[in-house]
């Protein structure tokens, strides 16, 4: 309660964000009025009291197609991230602590990785790979850790040279204490605010994806996959499509609030070193 | 992408060659051929990547109940059973050439297709630069000037809302109330090759407009950010005490110092441009290089999917080098040797 009461009136509305699209993801199947894939009216309805954000371009109601979009497109995108932060944090601290040539190879890679635009570097494999649920995970954790390896090493490379990590080596602890009691911790600030970037590009980027056709595939609900459902409706003066596209940017923008508060109170606390 | 910049100028030594004597000529050049090896690890990614990732592209381009027969003359068909290196040097061969090979799809040229379509994407790339990058300079500007007060903070707040708008919401939106309802501008935008020059700029004005709002508040917030860094140093304040107005600070000492972190922003941002075109083409249906791409992945045509990808990688790797070498040239540092 304390934290939340220091914090400014634009970190309080991203997280009220944050907390409603959560709260409605979780209770989805218990909140949603009706089923993800029952077809309850007539195509594209407006919305009216029994169906209070219209009915979808096959009669579904969007309501509960948003909750369960939400379910789908929150659950992928966390997994994503976790996956891309777990994977790029480990292997930039392992350049980080190797240096030599560990250090050249990661990087140099990864250079050769990030050269390639990423929605690309996505459409390009995905043409390649089979379409199922864990290797669109696997993608976009593979492509976004490339941005994670980035920062991880440059804030890695700062914290190796401090006397306590110097003392654990003279002490003879392995490689991985240094990694994960002696780095982590100390990294872990700037990393979090990173972290609720990454996660709020891994929404707007699986949806992009599903909005091309290349994502979750129909007739599971995600947002990205029910604007290109709907588009059509937009000809016809029916703005359901719009919906679940405000719905990503409400929540991407909601994430950004709550980042910029935690960027804004890390580089307080090292002296300002933010806004750059 | 900034390898170039840190790494030590070749100082004046005892050898005294050519490259010595003009350190900035070498530091470019360095740079021009970084961005070529890239191209080339990046064209063997793209060949080579593929085809170690499980799937069998003779199979799935007859679909499962294929008999092996049948699989057999398809990939003898399509070429698929020569060595692997041997296929790639081929292929890099003809792509030097300005050969990409044939669709699987529909047997037409690749490279055919592509002359085509990147024109278009370039036009509508162009004409989203020509409008935001004066225009996200120019915000950029205002808001150091008005900083902390009620402008910078709406431009800020204002930026940081557009910044996490998905393309194919703005686009939409702009769809819903400049073309139907207001019946303003043209959806789709259709573009065919013997139009006016008029009806094409009408026909690109919304999905023009959408590209624009995705780039403008990244490059608008970076501008700022880059010309704020530059506010808080001496000579700055040295103009100030002298009495010189704001704008001419702004202008004519803030800005020229600031121009190598602008133009990568600039670049950056047109990179990004080239890249995210692909999104609004597919909502605009307009006939670019995104398109192609797209269709060609939904039916996993592979010769249309490495051109597609090795020529958007290239559009990107070269404004990135352009990007670095004109930040090299902006760097007055380096361009007198010691």
């Amino acid at each position: 309660m304390q934290m939340i009461k220091a914090m400014p009136w634009s970190a309080r509305i991203g997280l009220l964000g944050v907390f409603i699209f959560l709260f409605s993801a979780v209770f989805a199947d218990v909140l949603a009025p009706y089923g993800e894939r029952e077809i309850v009216g007539d195509v594209w309805e407006p919305s009216s009291a029994k169906y209070l954000m219209g009915t979808d371009n096959l009669g579904r109601d969007l309501l509960s197609r948003m909750m369960y979009g939400a379910q789908t497109t929150i659950f992928i995108s966390a997994a994503a991230s976790v996956l891309s932060f777990s994977l790029g944090i480990f292997l930039s601290f392992l350049a980080a602590v190797m240096r030599g040539w560990t250090d050249q190879v990661l990087s140099r890679l990864n250079d050769l990785m990030m050269a390639i635009p990423t929605l690309i570097f996505a459409l390009v494999v995905l043409a390649a790979l089979p379409q199922e649920l864990w290797i669109l995970v696997l993608v976009m954790a593979l492509i976004d850790s490339t941005r994670v390896f980035r920062l991880g090493r440059a804030v890695a490379v700062d914290i190796v040279v401090m006397d306590y990590v110097e003392a654990a080596r003279l002490r003879g602890e392995g490689r991985m204490w240094i990694i994960f009691r002696e780095i982590l911790p100390n990294a872990l600030s700037p990393l979090l605010a990173e972290f609720g970037l990454r996660f709020a590009f891994a929404v707007l980027f699986l949806s992009s994806l599903s909005f091309l056709g290349l994502g979750i595939q129909p007739p599971e609900a995600d947002w990205g996959g029910m604007v290109k459902d709907n588009k059509d409706g937009i000809i016809f003066g029916v703005p359901a499509a719009l919906i679940p596209g405000g719905a990503i940017a409400a929540l991407a923008i909601s994430v950004n609030l709550i980042v910029d508060w935690l960027l804004n109170r890390t580089s307080s606390l090292k002296g300002g070193r933010g806004d750059v | 992408m900034s390898n170039a910049n840190t790494s030590p100028p070749a100082g004046p030594g005892p050898a005294g060659g050519f490259f010595s004597s003009n350190p900035l000529l070498a530091l470019i050049l360095q740079r021009i051929l970084l961005g070529f090896v890239l191209l080339l690890a990046i064209s063997a990614l793209l060949f080579m990547g593929i085809e170690f990732l499980p799937g069998d592209f003779a199979q799935s381009y007859l679909g499962q109940s294929a008999t092996p027969e049948a699989v057999a003359n398809i990939r003898k068909e399509l070429g698929l059973n020569a060595p692997v290196h041997e296929r790639y040097l081929s292929w890099l061969g003809g792509v030097l050439q300005g050969d990409f090979g044939t669709s699987w799809a529909n047997k037409a040229s690749v490279s055919e297709q592509i002359g085509k379509r990147l024109g278009n994407t370039l036009f509508l790339a162009f004409w989203a630069a020509v409008v935001s990058v004066p225009l996200a300079i120019g915000l950029g500007m205002i808001a150091v000037h008005y900083r902390n007060r009620f402008i910078d903070r709406l431009i800020n707040v204002v930026s940081l809302g557009a910044i996490s708008l998905p393309e194919f919401f703005t686009g939409y939106l702009l769809i819903l109330f400049f073309a139907v309802n207001w019946g303003v501008a043209v959806f789709p935008s259709t573009v065919f090759a013997d139009m006016a020059f008029t009806d094409r700029l009408a026909a690109i004005v919304l999905p023009c407009a959408t590209l624009v709002l995705v780039v403008l508040a990244h490059m608008m917030r970076m501008t700022r950010a880059a010309i704020l860094n530059i506010m808080s140093s001496a000579y700055i304040e040295t103009a100030e005490l002298k009495g010189l107005d704001a704008f001419r600070i702004i202008a004519k000492h803030a800005a020229p110092n600031a121009i190598a972190p602008i133009i990568n922003v600039v670049a950056l941002n047109l990179a990004y441009l080239v890249v995210g075109v692909v999104v609004v083409e597919v909502i605009f249906v307009y006939p670019g290089m995104g398109q192609y791409l797209v269709d060609a992945v939904t039916i996993r045509d592979m010769p249309v999917v490495q051109a597609c990808g090795l020529v958007f990688a290239a559009v990107y790797i070269i404004l990135n080098m352009i990007a670095d070498v004109l930040g090299i040239l902006a760097n007055p540092r380096l361009r007198h040797p010691k």
